[in-house]
């Protein structure tokens, strides 16, 4: 490769291992991986914006259902007690732990609700084929920025565990909200594998808005 | 193969977007832009440090004060393990342990690993390693689960004399343990790894 020749626009340098290549359109349903350390570039899927905006609006209705409705009611020798996700997060609010009620409130219902508002905001005008928003990019930076810290999904596998302890114990129901609150998971997951960083920072490419 | 910092160049990490050396915003995307994070290992070390001294109150006190008409018990993380154990949920106490146990412990002898080697400049299993380095970074968080088991028991078994369970003061260390060793392994530039070898060309 001559470097010196090509346009730097052309290259793309591989995040994980800085090696370059050149960047090439893409055929539909296409990955590109990085040729030294194997991780994926870009891939190209059809009309993929599209279906990342509808799959966060979907996902940040079920939310909200998830955050209202009842979540498990327990029931054993005559005694009730429902709960919904608020309290599951409230259940650290004595004392030393807190600040553990703060993150947990974070981690599964307000950095979850954050990136998908800033997923919304970013990508709205891309699908109307208008111009980003301002702030636009900022947001989608926000948005992948904190992929890690959103586990909504974690939260729901630790719900089946503790299903599963207190199974012997008491009879447990499941409420509308658990299962909203499935569908945000599963709705993010397929939403996050249709996100290719790179289409989305071109779309949003300053020096062409 | 070259790398952009042999060609003079730098490459954004949030959009890929490549620069001459010398930028110092991402002309795309208004990142910084940083050839090596020069920083990247203190950081890792101060994180990871961080991350296995909250691991050992995290083991040692209750993760959860259960109380019955009869009895009053505590359990911490392995004795939480062993009862399930008990039970016969053995799916369930496989799911729990390598979550609190294998996965912190896991991640923190991979991340010393990585930094070890890189600061050694071993050009060694450099495959392996980047493979281990996705690994760490995907999987870490999902160590959450026992404090999410906690937090929903805590809420739901809360039938005032019959059976009440509470959080113990191991679920604060515990979150703050996968909390600080997530940052570590964020910290890491992975880039490094693939560099001793290219210096020795």
């Amino acid at each position: 490769m001559t470097m010196q020749t090509t346009p730097l626009d052309d290259l793309v340098a591989c995040p994980q291992c800085d090696t370059l290549h050149l960047a090439s359109d893409l055929p539909e349903n296409a990955r590109a991986h990085c040729q030294q350390c194997g991780i994926v570039l870009m891939t190209s899927q059809p009309a993929a914006m599209a279906r990342i905006l509808s799959l966060a609006l979907t996902a940040f209705i079920m939310m909200i259902a998830a955050v209202s409705f009842p979540f498990l009611t327990l029931n054993a020798g005559g005694l009730r007690n429902a709960t919904s996700v608020i309290d599951a997060v409230l259940a650290f609010r004595n004392g030393f732990a807190f600040p553990l009620a703060v993150a947990v409130a974070f981690f599964i219902v307000v950095i979850p609700l954050v990136r998908l508002s800033a997923l919304i905001y970013a990508l709205g005008p891309l699908v109307r084929d208008q111009r980003p928003r301002l702030g636009a990019r900022r947001a989608f930076a926000l948005a992948e920025q904190l992929r890690p810290w959103s586990m909504a999904e974690i939260f729901i596998v630790g719900v089946t565990v503790a299903l599963i302890k207190v199974a012997g114990l008491a009879t447990v129901t499941i409420g509308p909200a658990f299962w909203a609150f499935a569908g945000v998971v599963v709705i993010t997951v397929l939403k996050d594998q249709l996100i290719c960083r790179y289409s989305i920072w071109e779309a949003l490419d300053k020096t062409k808005a | 193969m070259i790398t952009a910092r042999a060609a003079g160049l730098v490459s954004c990490q949030r959009c890929g977007q490549v620069h001459s050396l010398e930028t110092r915003l991402c002309k795309r995307c208004e990142g910084r832009l940083q050839s090596r994070d020069t920083g990247s290992l203190q950081r890792v070390w101060a994180w990871l440090l961080a991350g296995m001294i909250a691991y050992v109150p995290a083991n040692i006190y209750p993760m959860l004060l259960t109380s019955t008409l009869t009895e009053r018990s505590e359990s911490t993380i392995l004795g939480g393990v062993v009862e399930l154990f008990d039970y016969g949920s053995w799916g369930i106490a496989a799911i729990v342990f390598v979550a609190s146990v294998m996965i912190p412990v896991g991640k923190f002898v991979a991340i010393i690993y990585l930094a070890v080697s890189v600061q050694r400049g071993s050009a060694a299993n450099r495959h392996e390693r980047h493979k281990a380095y996705e690994v760490v970074e995907f999987i870490g968080r999902w160590s959450m689960i026992d404090v999410f088991v906690v937090a929903i028991l805590s809420a739901l078994v809360q039938l005032d004399t019959i059976a009440t369970i509470n959080p113990g003061i191991a679920a604060v260390s515990f979150a703050l343990s996968v909390i600080f060793t997530m940052l570590s392994a964020q910290a890491f530039d992975s880039r490094m790894i693939w560099d001793a070898d290219r210096t020795q060309q």
